[in-house]
């Protein structure tokens, strides 16, 4: 009766979130609708578009044309390794993230809870200063004359500062860096609702650390796993500030790339390509983290 | 009458807006304004101006074509001006209140890309060529070679300024070509070719602060003349060469916006920078010359003699103006730049 009450009382009610729906709708499908049939438009003059259909955007994603010999097709190696740098280094990103997060996150859970508090304060701290200004903190440590070569080349371990700047490493870093709390917050909310009776009784049966590592702790925090690095890799996928800034402008990422064709390379339905590409990246990580816990709350219930 | 319609009109437009008598809203490249000339045009006119920066001729086309920007100047460079006057981007000067459009130097009035001076006064002018910093390299600094074919001592410490006119035209003419919207496809491939072997000996493709240049970290590069001057007055071994095979000379120019809400303030501020104390006090801040008559005497005495100002002689005919390329050409450096930048 209770039940049938609750469906008739919920029947009428996804109206409310109407007004949600319509906003999200309007506001994120419609822009999103415009780049996709702009990526088959050709580009206008300085910019813009002209509305006349045509693939050569998608085509130039993947494929390149000898300027000068037009029949002369092959693969856009200059696209695909921006990409493979974007896909490489954003994984790379959260595997450091969740190296690093993980003993991070189980110090600050195994702590009293007055002092959790204290250090989930500390964590979030880095998001009191604005993204821009710490990527400039961190180009300034590792330039020529920034602090971490000064201090290299005092100790006489280098004789000539290292180029670290404008290079993949000032990027890895630089993202790492940035994305770290992202992988922190997430462990440590799973960590938090960790029974460590379970782990005492692991040690109970006489299992090694690593083994209760490995056979117990991990796969309890596993959910913490995958929303962080949900958190991490999809705003590396699209960063821009970073490499923007670290990278130097020689060593792009998609996000710089897409910027590109809308800016400087006068090239808006490339860029629009490029942008679909993105999502599509975007939303087959998603499906692939999804799928992964999928399948394991799968099994605990099979 | 008129006036009184005007400012009616306005009010209506932009209710909802914070919009006072006393504002102008200037839309210019970064770094770029005088705050010294800013300070003391609010105190002459009681003018309170905001600046809002881009970093590029296509990014600032892009936001005023979509309208509601809410701008009122613009800065346009020289080969993009025909752009923003045939899309209608741009109003004519009101000769009621730009009177002193005759303060111009006779060189810049009947400018190709705006005769006699209907739209735009000039802002800046000047140079693209080669930074070098001389106390690792002793040799010609008047060469392109520098950056398409580097010597060892700066091999890997170069940066080019992402800028797409400015580097095609030094790289066209290193290239042979007479012009940088030549059709000779030999030129142009030779061109591409050289481009994609000298990148991997560049260190970045960077706006290049101007402090990346004083501590070393860059030790050549295609820079513009005043900023490298800037960068000189602080770390005197880095010097200005003039690539001798060709150089672009280049004039960014001030234009009232079509939708400008600020018409008159607008209007007042471009005959403002035609006074040659006014004009002279952006050439103070920014380094580059101005193109109004006169203004030399209030300039900086350093400026006066500075070698990224003063063309050596025997280089002034390597300097030319570079207009906009007809489309099809434009396409394929265009595909040039964006291999290069990939």
């Amino acid at each position: 009766m209770a039940a049938r009450d609750d469906t008739e009382r919920h029947g009428w009610k996804w109206l409310l979130s109407a007004p949600a729906l319509l906003v999200l709708l309007v506001a994120a499908s419609g822009p999103l609708m415009i780049v996709a049939v702009y990526s088959f438009l050709s580009p206008g003059n300085i910019g813009g578009v002209t509305w006349d259909f045509s693939t050569e955007g998608w085509f130039k994603v993947f494929f390149s044309r000898d300027i000068f010999e037009p029949e002369n097709v092959s693969w856009n190696w200059a696209n695909l390794t921006v990409f493979g740098r974007t896909v490489w280094l954003s994984v790379q990103t959260t595997l450091i993230c969740a190296f690093l997060g993980f003993p991070t996150a189980w110090f600050i859970a195994t702590r009293t809870p007055e002092k959790r508090a204290l250090w989930l304060f500390l964590i979030t701290i880095p998001f009191w200063t604005n993204l821009l200004i710490r990527t400039f903190a961190i180009q300034e440590l590792i330039r020529g004359t920034g602090m971490i070569n000064t201090v290299l080349m005092a100790l006489g371990i280098i004789d000539e500062p290292l180029q670290l700047l404008y290079s993949n490493f000032a990027i890895l870093l630089g993202m790492a860096y940035v994305f770290l709390p992202l992988m922190v917050l997430p462990l440590y909310a799973a960590m938090d609702k960790l029974d460590f009776r379970l782990v005492e009784a692991g040690y109970d049966l006489y299992a090694s650390r690593a083994r209760v590592l490995w056979h117990v702790i991990l796969p309890l925090v596993k959910p913490g796993f995958v929303a962080g690095s949900i958190l991490v890799f999809i705003p590396s996928i699209g960063a821009y500030v970073t490499p923007r800034v670290l990278g130097g402008g020689r060593t792009m990422m998609l996000g710089n790339l897409i910027a590109l064709q809308f800016g400087q390379g006068r090239n808006w339905p490339l860029g629009a390509a490029l942008s679909m590409l993105l999502l599509i990246v975007v939303m087959a990580a998603l499906v692939f983290y999804l799928r992964a816990v999928n399948s394991e709350e799968g099994k605990r219930r099979g | 009458m008129k006036k009184t319609l005007v400012s009616t009109l306005a009010l209506l437009a932009s209710a909802g807006m914070a919009h006072a008598d006393g504002v102008l809203n200037i839309y210019n490249w970064g770094n770029y304004t005088s705050p010294e000339l800013i300070e003391q045009f609010t105190a002459d006119t009681g003018i309170e101006v905001t600046i809002t920066d881009f970093d590029s001729n296509e990014t600032a086309l892009a936001r005023i074509r979509q309208g509601g920007h809410g701008f009122d100047i613009v800065v346009p460079t020289h080969s993009y001006v025909q752009t923003w006057i045939s899309e209608g981007l741009l109003q004519p000067l009101d000769p009621e209140i730009v009177t002193d459009r005759g303060n111009i130097a006779p060189q810049w009035v009947d400018v190709d890309f705006d005769p006699g001076r209907e739209y735009t006064v000039p802002w800046q002018w000047g140079t693209t060529g080669i930074a070098v910093n001389t106390s690792v390299y002793d040799g010609d600094i008047n060469t392109a070679d520098i950056i398409f074919n580097p010597p060892e001592a700066l091999d890997g410490r170069i940066n080019v300024i992402p800028e797409m006119s400015d580097v095609m035209a030094i790289a066209i003419y290193a290239a042979g070509g007479d012009n940088v919207c030549t059709t000779d496809m030999d030129v142009l491939r030779a061109t591409r070719d050289m481009l994609m072997e000298a990148k991997p000996h560049w260190l970045s493709l960077d706006y290049g602060t101007i402090d990346n240049y004083v501590a070393g970290d860059i030790l050549a590069g295609i820079y513009w003349n005043g900023a490298t001057m800037r960068a000189r007055l602080q770390n005197e071994d880095i010097a200005y060469g003039y690539p001798a095979t060709g150089y672009p000379v280049w004039m960014d120019n001030a234009a009232v916006l079509a939708d400008a809400q600020n018409t008159e303030n607008a209007m007042i501020f471009i005959n403002y920078i035609l006074q040659p104390e006014h004009a002279a006090m952006l050439s103070n801040f920014a380094r580059y010359g101005n193109g109004v008559a006169g203004s030399e005497e209030f300039m900086d005495a350093d400026m006066q003699s500075a070698p990224e100002i003063v063309i050596p002689e025997e280089l002034v005919e390597a300097g030319r103006f570079s207009p906009a390329c007809p489309q099809e050409i434009q396409d394929i450096r265009t595909q040039i730049w964006t291999e290069l930048l990939q």
